[in-house]
């Protein structure tokens, strides 16, 4: 187990990572010895106190990264370290500390609050599993907790479904920061709500950032959410990431063909407004991560793709200060 | 488009309650509008504001226990003017479909799963327009290439499962599109699709506005959606229409304060990291017992006495209608 210092600032560095899934056997003999490449050589870091925001469409494998790095699942290869400790192959006894620095706040609130359990239970379990405290100052800071994201103290007794979808985000929230984390990772944590309500929410999540010092790996689809709430946003395509850079770079300036179809695709809630990019309608579906294309993923789909495309996969590389993509014919 | 022309369905004071046992929902209540020859007529609002329920109304498609208690929906086509509030359910099988056609949010759950695309896309034809088998079948493969789908022919032998979900949202644009409806309804047509798709099946939508002249009635909570395709918008709040304009007073010149809301909440993309949004205060009522007067009220800014009484759809300039007694001057 390496232990880098952390002096430049540096909270989480994921390094080549990979989540391979074998599939097939069983019912499904004819697929045997299948591999679906989930994520699939993914390098990035998060600085603290930053937000990093993850793009992609499904099956990108931006989800499986999110509960890779917080090891729900186990990493194929690669490192990740995270303060300063490469996490990626601790047991479960030398980890188990680690996890009270890393929290996940996830999209449906619904399924992932017990419906058995009271608030108070729910946003107290992690202080009883790592037994933080008697049971006075538990209470205390389920309380504590209630009040930060904005719910009412007497709460505590209630049951989940007695609350409206943005509530029970914000009982999520409390959650993830019982064990005061360094890093969340908040997975689709306002897709699920409806507009007014998602305003809320990021509010609060911004607010709680200011005044915990919290670092953010912000998963999510809609690229006008990550754009808002992001320092720096990677944008992923079939397990790889394509293009990295800070949100005015990846915004103003997108390198990517993928990211630039991305963005131009996003509808924009403003009319008599110029757009700004050309709409670039993609052809085509996202291709199965179990059969990737060969050479760059992205060449059946990319407007600009030549034949060097579909034999040579392009090289993440940096193509300004702080700014990555991955294509031979970024401009 | 809108003003010249005539309209194809005038739907008057409708009143859809649900009848549950701990009282009655009001999830539509006293809604009335007309929709155009040929426009694009977007109904926004969020989750339990009544936008489905009013489409499910059109269609008399209410789940129980649903009832239109009151209202009438008047559909103007060329065999005359009938009123389909009054419409028996073997009436409406004829209505739903021919004149009137509709999309759903997921397109897995309104394809029949056993049934290959083929007949699923013959079935209305031979149905409602008499055609042969043969006839229908060349009609079907139109149809698939209408809507973008390669290799129609052999595709209509394939089962929705051979699909992905932007196919599938074609094959139930090409069903929905069978008959040459007056009106499509598309309710979240592409909410379940990633943005690239997304981006497909709205140019398609928007061709068949254009080309075939199909009226198009979107539902959905995504104002970025509505602006990419639509020219008139109806705002609805807790099952009541609130504000009703064309598409660029409502983005530009918005008079609601709940327009205004929704419009400040959302994220808009670009280079304002981690500006803060402006959220409405609180939660949309519950309709079981319902605010009385304005029923945006308890959360509304610019809220005075008088906002107790009902306040009426009132004009606010040409074609802009909006229901509040202290609308805002100069838009948001």
């Amino acid at each position: 187990m390496s232990t880098n210092g952390t002096a430049d600032g540096t909270l989480l560095a994921v390094k080549n990572l990979k989540k391979h899934f074998k599939i097939g056997g069983g019912l499904f003999k004819n697929r045997a010895g299948q591999v679906l490449k989930a994520v699939d050589g993914v390098t990035f870091d998060i600085k603290r106190g930053e937000t990093f925001g993850l793009v992609g469409e499904s099956g990108c494998g931006k989800t499986t990264l999110g509960q890779t790095i917080v090891r729900l699942y186990e990493p194929t290869s690669g490192q990740i370290i995270f303060d300063g400790t490469d996490i990626s192959e601790l047991r479960e006894e030398k980890l188990r500390p680690l996890r009270r620095g890393m929290q996940m706040i996830f999209q449906d609130p619904g399924s992932s609050l017990d419906p058995r359990m009271t608030v108070g239970d729910i946003i107290g379990e992690p202080l009883d599993v790592f037994r933080v405290g008697s049971k006075d100052e538990q209470k205390q800071r389920i309380e504590e907790l209630l009040r930060i994201v904005g719910l009412n103290a007497y709460f505590v007794n209630r049951y989940p479904h007695e609350f409206s979808g943005g509530q029970r985000q914000r009982i999520g929230i409390a959650r993830s920061l019982a064990l005061n984390p360094k890093l969340i990772v908040c997975d689709e944590a306002v897709s699920a709500l409806d507009v007014s309500i998602q305003a809320q929410v990021l509010n609060l999540l911004n607010d709680l950032q200011e005044q915990f010092g919290l670092t953010y790996l912000f998963v999510a689809h809609n690229l006008a959410v990550v754009a808002h709430v992001s320092d720096r946003i990677g944008v992923m395509y079939l397990g790889k990431m394509v293009e990295l850079g800070s949100t005015p770079q990846i915004y103003d300036h997108p390198l990517h063909p993928y990211t630039k179809a991305l963005l131009s695709a996003i509808p924009i809630p403003q009319v008599g407004v110029k757009k700004k990019v050309e709409r670039i309608i993609l052809t085509g579906d996202v291709p199965s991560p179990i059969n990737p294309p060969s050479g760059c993923p992205f060449h059946p789909r990319c407007p600009i793709a030549t034949q060097r495309c579909s034999v040579d996969p392009p090289l993440f590389e940096q193509k300004e200060s702080g700014h990555w993509a991955a294509c031979h014919y970024a401009s | 488009m809108s003003n010249g022309s005539s309209p194809v369905l005038e739907v008057k004071n409708l009143k859809t309650h649900f009848f549950t046992r701990t009282g009655v929902v009001q999830a539509v209540d006293d809604v009335s509008f007309s929709m155009y020859e040929g426009e694009s007529l977007a109904i926004v609002g969020e989750s339990g504001c009544g936008k489905t329920i009013t489409a499910l109304s059109l269609m008399k498609l209410i789940p129980h226990p649903g009832k239109i208690i009151q209202g009438e929906i008047h559909l103007h086509s060329d065999t005359g003017d009938v009123d389909l509030v009054k419409q028996s359910d073997r009436q409406m099988a004829d209505i739903r479909g021919n004149k009137i056609g509709m999309i759903f949010q997921e397109p897995m759950t309104s394809l029949n799963p056993v049934l290959t695309i083929g007949y699923q896309l013959m079935e209305p034809l031979k149905l409602h327009l008499q055609m042969t088998d043969e006839q229908a079948r060349k009609q079907a493969i139109e149809l698939l290439r209408r809507v973008g789908i390669p290799a129609a022919a052999e595709r209509l032998n394939d089962y929705p499962h051979q699909f992905s979900g932007g196919m599938r949202q074609r094959v139930m644009i090409a069903m929905a599109i069978a008959c040459s409806p007056l009106i499509l309804i598309a309710d979240e047509p592409t909410t379940a699709l990633d943005v690239t798709i997304q981006a497909q099946i709205l140019e398609l939508i928007r061709k068949m506005n254009q080309d075939l002249g199909v009226g198009v009635m979107l539902i959905t909570h995504d104002l970025g959606v509505v602006a990419e395709l639509c020219q008139r918008v109806i705002v609805m709040y807790a099952g009541q229409i609130i504000e009703e304009a064309p598409i660029e007073e409502i983005f530009n010149n918005p008079k609601h304060h709940y327009t205004i809301g929704l419009l400040r909440s959302m994220p808009k993309l670009g280079p304002h990291v981690k500006e803060r949004l402006v959220p409405m205060k609180g939660l949309p009522p519950d309709l079981l017992n319902p605010p009385k007067g304005c029923r945006f009220q308890p959360r509304c800014p610019a809220r005075q006495a008088k906002c107790a009484e009902t306040p009426p759809l009132m004009p606010m300039g040409p074609r802009h209608r909006a229901a509040c007694w202290f609308p805002e001057e100069h838009g948001a």
